[in-house]
């Protein structure tokens, strides 16, 4: 799979891209240089490439994906968030994306940070502890949950630094990032209804997705 | 050792000539410079299509179809040719022989001339002067010009190429419009000088070099070279790769028995080296190593690796091979990093094989998949 030259649309890849990847696409602007930290075989940095004329750029943990990725002609370099942000200069890009990870890097805060750091807004989603059958588990049975979302084992979960929203709207403030917006969505990246205050999203939404910006 | 049979000088090597030389680093002039190269495939009307393969410390331009000397398949057959990684129906492709080199271009073997560029009626030998890696890319530059080339849509190479390939880029960014420095380095560890340096104690102590002077005395240091290349070959496999292909095999006998045994590693070692005298020159070895031990790109730009590539518009793809431990991945990580600080645009894997350094020249899918898909990227973004 090549990069089709620019002006071809094709609509089904957009389609068959995770939802949730539809959703950071749909907030990054045409041209934009873009790092998406986690890319997995760069799905997001191939339609951001094609379709918005983006300078779009990956990291990948996992190197199967990270080969895929190179193979289909991607800037993609293996490697992790925790390791390999600090390498990169102030304001290098002008949208920093992490989709799904932040609760499994070893230092989310500093992660955070850096990504603020190299690029003038973040893009960062993830799972939402705060979600009430989350809490209703954990209530009623006395154990960890275990739901669709949640669904390792205490012991073998990489998603060591899990957060509610609530959690992650008070990291931003002590931190100073604005919140330029924000969304709560189901599993499946569809946005949810409860759009209306943070305590609702914090108790019906499965994921979360927020955008991010150094406050001037 | 067993038969020694000097390679053939008689062959033709295709060749530019640049009567007017080459300023060396060392501020030797060389001329007229010769440089011998090959090329494969069709350079396109708007010369846009150009692949500079930079080849390593014993490889030479003869990168696929029949090696006139040895008669051998090319070193990258697997990798350079229609419908391969680097497609020869797509691109022009082009090597160079080294300078320094044995197949042809300026180095020890070839006539030696004068500050006026006279030949003096024998070979350079040991008097040829020090060169470096920029000095061998500063020749490549003048072939590339002389072929009628502004910019190359990737330079390419592996080990010592690799080397080349760090260097054209961070010399010519504007000529490089993608690089693909593979199993590589910046610099030469101390642990890779060293093991050179063995190599080239083993030259040094064989009578039949004769100070150098072998050419003249009708002799081979070939016990001493092929040694060197015994060594080197070590360095080039794994622990896990040598154990795969002899564990403790004897060769011809089932049992040891403590009379001459030889095992399958040593016969194969040693046929390396007797293979290895008949197509490269000792004094080219003397000379490549040591410009391999002066690489230190950073050394330039004050201990900087970022600062080679500062500003650069040239697009990279990096790869490692997990048991290399001459190039190991570290290496390449550090250059991925330093490509990072200059925030250019960058690839980099470390591809999961056993087979050591040489990996980069053997068959290894996710390697050509990666390539290739890297090589077919740069091109639709060039136009090429």
């Amino acid at each position: 799979m090549g990069i089709r030259p620019k002006g071809e649309p094709i609509r089904y890849v957009a389609k068959n891209m995770r939802l949730d990847l539809r959703l950071i696409a749909e907030m990054i602007p045409t041209g934009a240089k873009v790092l998406d930290i986690g890319c997995g075989d760069g799905a997001l940095i191939e339609y951001l490439t094609r379709e918005k004329g983006a300078d779009a750029r990956g990291i990948e943990i996992d190197m199967a994906e990270a080969t895929r990725a190179v193979a289909a002609g991607l800037a993609v370099i293996h490697g992790d968030a925790d390791a390999d942000l600090a390498q990169y200069p102030d304001g290098a890009f002008d949208y920093v994306v992490l989709s799904r990870t932040l609760q499994a890097v070893e230092r989310p805060r500093e992660v955070l940070r850096q990504m603020l750091r190299i690029g003038s807004h973040a893009i960062i989603s993830f799972p939402n502890f705060g979600h009430w059958q989350m809490r209703w588990r954990l209530l009623s049975t006395g154990r960890m949950p275990d739901t669709d979302t949640w669904n390792r084992p205490w012991y073998e979960t990489p998603n060591i630094h899990p957060c509610t929203i609530l959690d992650f709207v008070a990291l931003c403030e002590t931190d100073g990032y604005a919140v330029d917006g924000w969304l709560a969505v189901d599993e499946r990246g569809l946005r949810a209804p409860w759009r209306r205050g943070l305590g609702l999203a914090n108790l019906f939404g499965e994921q979360a997705l927020f955008l991010l910006s150094r406050k001037a | 050792m067993n038969e020694v049979v000097p390679f053939s000088p008689d062959v033709a090597h295709q060749r530019a000539v640049f009567p007017d030389g080459l300023l060396l680093d060392s501020s030797a002039t060389i001329a007229p410079l010769i440089v011998a190269y090959e090329t494969y495939g069709t350079l396109d009307a708007a010369r846009g299509n150009a692949v500079l393969v930079c080849h390593a410390l014993t490889g030479d331009q003869y990168l696929a179809g029949r090696h006139p000397v040895t008669g051998r398949p090319g070193w990258w057959e697997a990798v350079v040719g229609p419908g391969l990684p680097i497609d020869t129906d797509r691109f022009f492709v082009i090597c160079a022989n080294v300078l320094g080199g044995c197949m042809g271009s300026s180095g020890p073997r070839e006539e030696m001339t004068d500050a006026e560029g006279q030949p003096l009626g024998r070979p350079w030998g040991t008097d040829f002067p020090s060169v470096t890696i920029r000095d061998m890319v500063r020749a490549q530059k003048r072939l590339v010009e002389h072929l009628g080339i502004e910019r190359l849509l990737a330079v390419v190479g592996g080990s010592m190429g690799g080397m080349q390939a760090l260097q054209w880029a961070a010399t010519y960014p504007e000529s490089v419009f993608a690089c693909a420095p593979i199993a590589t380095a910046a610099h030469h560890s101390a642990q890779n000088i060293a093991f050179h340096e063995v190599g080239r104690a083993a030259i040094h102590a064989d009578p039949d070099w004769c100070g150098g002077a072998y050419w003249r005395e009708g002799r081979l240091p070939a016990q001493g070279l092929s040694v060197a290349r015994m060594v080197a070959h070590i360095t080039y496999l794994s622990e896990s790769a040598l154990t795969r292909k002899f564990g403790r095999r004897l060769q011809g006998a089932k049992a040891v028995t403590f009379l001459e045994d030889v095992f399958a590693v040593e016969s194969y070692l040693r046929h390396q080296g007797s293979t290895f005298i008949r197509r490269f020159d000792a004094n080219s070895y003397l000379t490549i190593t040591r410009a391999m031990d002066y690489f230190d790109l950073a050394a330039d730009f004050d201990g900087d690796l970022s600062q080679a590539f500062r500003g650069t518009p040239t697009r990279f793809f990096l790869a490692s091979f997990s048991s290399d431990w001459l190039f190991p991945t570290a290496e390449s990580r550090a250059i991925t990093r330093a490509l990072n600080r200059a925030a250019a645009r960058t690839s980099f894997i470390e591809i999961a094989s056993d087979k050591g350094h040489d990996a980069f020249l053997l068959d290894e899918p996710e390697f050509h998949a990666a390539l290739g898909g890297f090589l077919r990227g740069a091109a639709d973004a060039a136009g090429a």
